[in-house]
């Protein structure tokens, strides 16, 4: 009887503390929703790896601890809603930060603007008309213009086009022919592949027939190497141009020999210790590739898991601002306004793909410093300045 | 388009017109004998393709677990079986058949995972992992629907194919894998034009195996049996041939074909775990064009279903598959024609 009243009494003040302690300083919560199952868990496991790296990495802000949540969407649009309105409403997190797939993204978009909380996707998507959301990603126009330049310092006139037939692939052409006549490139074959194809061939043929100076790849992932090698078997000579969409140590194993030669787009972090010593960003990434070796005891080989650290840096900096700028306390309404507001006035923000600024109106906050154009060789991909 | 042009086309279409052809013999043998339209076809193919992979870059594939996790629902639902009709005598015979038999490949892939033996050992394993999968799902989830409709059959065998292509993302992750040429190099055809020696054995292999498939049918009992079973079902009890038996010989016949199938394209294409369903449809349109009956129209329709693809990806990437499958309306009207209603009307009473 006596026992059972101390117990109480016990819990009683231990509850109280908490409380207090509760009101003195609460902790920051990041709500993550990316995809660890499904057909995008390919990119979902190293956003969550990096994720975890920024946490061992920068775990406090201001003397605050920083909880993250993670759930996983399943590749799954719906249920990327779904978790983006219980990370809000049940978690009340300060931010949300993801996720793998344009359509995700933007279902989770949508609800950090009903619920008002500022969002970190780390996917290149433009959700038009909503405030409360920024991207770390290189928007694709920044990507394949790098690679339009390239071109025209190579001296390419024609180039022929192979692309998915999906929105991906009406992405980078959308992108090359936007800049590609500028540089004084004609764009001459716009050729599409399912992917899942068995074969390219047809496609490719009616490529080389043209006989254009370079060919621009359009695709992701290891279906993105088809080309790569239907151009390889059928001997084109000319320079074969690609994107980020490939930058995957995947494509690297199905490609082989096909994809030597091969000039991409691609953030830096990628290829950060062949930076020079000054470039901006060459410090941080090598700091994020210990920082991920230590946490995940395997070195990091994709842009992914690069774009959920920077997401971080680009909250943990934000946060920080917002925590000395208004009294407001983490998890209320008022922080979340004062960390948006924050978000959007973010100031030359190293991050491991590129230096950030945040501007209200806009969803990408990366310039040049943001790409490099890497070469594919011998199964390594090297800087080429 | 010039002649170069032409004749690569007509060579890559002919490769994959023999792939189709493979699949397409397995679909109609399937049909013919169980009237079973068995989607899961090229989901073999694909797990066969994908356990080479497996072999070659030195990791057990994980086709063991799946093939294993059959085997023992198959040896449960036949051991349900024995104890309601109280013949437990026969239970060492069940546990032999549908549990140490379909283990045996599975043995003998582990032991072949990670040792450097000739490609070859790795081939013979995949191929021979696959073959049990087909049997076994159909013991498993057709065989207790045998008599039902071909409507009824269709659909539990879709369900199949999703079943397994979603275990495929499970077992073998989203990315896609190519492996190593069967054969290197390539030869010269007369007129100064390369052929790759890959694309050479995929036509050389579908000539040989279909032949093997005319001796097979043509002189041996087993085939014999598997005709008659095609012909008339009840025909066939009569004269003593039992259905279940044949049904698994097809199944197992149609698993090899999926195994060889694999084994054969994973050089020239790269195979994700969803690649099967594309080829067992394609297939299935040459079937159709075989009337789901005739193994030579089947196989000319194999082929002209490859050439129709290879020139349509030519002329427009993006509209290859509605050319490969709008040749379905009108091969479909023209069997409608010329089939008569009565024919209909026996498949009814047949039902």
């Amino acid at each position: 009887m006596l026992i059972s009243r101390l117990i109480r009494y016990a819990a009683a003040a231990a509850g109280a503390a908490a409380l207090a302690a509760g009101a003195l300083a609460a902790d920051l919560k990041v709500g993550l929703s990316v995809s660890l199952s499904g057909p995008n868990s390919s990119l979902g496991i190293p956003y969550a790896k990096g994720m975890q790296t920024a946490l061992a990495y920068k775990p406090e802000i201001n003397g605050r601890k920083v909880q993250l949540i993670v759930l996983d969407d399943s590749s799954d649009p719906t249920t990327a809603g779904r978790n983006a309105r219980k990370l809000i409403q049940e978690d009340k997190v300060d931010v949300l930060i993801g996720t793998s797939g344009v359509p995700s993204a933007m279902a989770m978009a949508q609800v950090a603007k009903e619920g008002a909380t500022p969002m970190i996707g780390v996917t290149p998507f433009a959700p038009v008309d909503n405030p409360w959301v920024v991207a770390v990603a290189q928007p694709t126009q920044l990507m394949v213009d790098a690679v339009v330049e390239r071109m025209k310092r190579n001296g390419i006139k024609t180039v022929g086009y192979i692309g998915f037939s999906d929105a991906w692939g009406d992405l980078v052409y959308d992108a090359l022919t936007k800049t590609a006549p500028t540089a004084g490139i004609s764009v001459v074959a716009n050729e599409r592949y399912a992917r899942n194809d068995q074969a390219v061939t047809g496609q490719v043929l009616k490529i080389i027939a043209l006989h254009p100076d370079a060919v621009m790849t359009g695709g992701a992932g290891t279906p993105g190497a088809l080309p790569f090698l239907a151009l390889a078997e059928l001997g084109y000579k000319g320079g074969i141009y690609g994107q980020h969409g490939l930058i995957n140590p995947d494509f690297i194993r199905v490609a082989g020999a096909a994809g030597n030669g091969a000039l991409m787009s691609t953030g830096p972090v990628i290829v950060a210790e062949q930076l020079p010593a000054n470039y901006p960003t060459r410090k941080i990434a090598l700091e994020f590739r210990e920082a991920f070796l230590k946490v995940n005891h395997a070195p990091s080989t994709d842009a992914f898991s690069a774009y959920s650290f920077d997401a971080w840096l680009v909250f943990a900096d934000a946060a920080a601002r917002a925590l000395s700028a208004t009294k407001a306390e983490p998890g209320t309404p008022a922080f979340r306004l004062a960390l948006r507001d924050a978000i959007h006035t973010t100031k030359e923000v190293v991050g491991t793909h590129g230096v950030f600024n945040f501007k209200p109106g806009a969803v990408y906050g990366v310039d040049e410093r943001a790409r490099v154009i890497v070469k594919l060789e011998n199964g390594q991909w090297k800087l080429a300045p | 388009m010039n002649w170069d042009v032409a004749l690569i086309l007509t060579v890559g279409g002919l490769a994959t017109g023999s792939v189709y052809l493979l699949a397409g013999l397995g679909l109609v043998l399937i049909f013919s004998v169980t009237r079973v339209v068995f989607v899961p076809f090229g989901d073999i193919a694909a797990f066969a393709a994908l356990s080479l992979a497996a072999f070659e870059t030195g990791t057990t594939p994980p086709t063991i677990g799946l093939v294993l996790t059959l085997a023992s629902l198959a040896v449960v639902a036949e051991l349900w079986q024995l104890m309601r009709r109280r013949e437990l005598a026969r239970m060492p015979r069940v546990l032999m058949v549908w549990g140490l038999l379909p283990a045996l490949p599975c043995l003998a892939a582990w032991w072949v995972t990670g040792r450097n033996l000739p490609a070859i050992a790795g081939i013979v394993a995949s191929i021979l992992l696959v073959v049990p999968i087909a049997p076994l799902i159909a013991r498993i989830a057709l065989r207790p629907i045998a008599d039902a409709s071909v409507l009824v059959l269709l659909i539990a065998s879709l369900a199949l194919h999703f079943l397994l292509s979603g275990l495929g993302l499970l077992f073998f992750g989203p990315e896609g894998s190519r492996t190593h040429p069967l054969v290197a190099g390539a030869t010269t055809l007369p007129g100064g034009f390369p052929v790759s020696m890959q694309v050479l054995l995929m036509i050389a292999s579908a000539i040989v195996l279909s032949g093997l498939f005319y001796l097979l049918f043509e002189r041996t009992l087993h085939g014999k049996a598997l005709r008659a079973t095609a012909i008339n079902r009840v025909g066939a009890r009569l004269v003593g041939i039992r259905p279940a038996r044949t049904a698994a010989l097809a199944y197992g016949g149609g698993s090899l074909l999926a195994g060889l199938i694999g084994v054969l394209i994973a050089p020239v294409t790269t195979i994700y775990y969803d690649s099967g369903f594309i080829i067992g449809l394609k297939a299935f349109v040459a079937a159709i064009i075989g009337g789901l009956a005739s193994y030579p129209l089947t196989a000319l329709g194999a082929l002209a279903v490859g050439l129709v693809e290879s020139f349509a990806s030519f002329w427009s990437g993006a509209l290859k598959d509605v050319f490969v499958f709008g040749t379905l309306i009108p091969v479909l009207l023209l069997r409608s024609l010329l089939a008569s209603r009565i024919e209909e009307e026996e498949e009814e009473i047949d039902e």
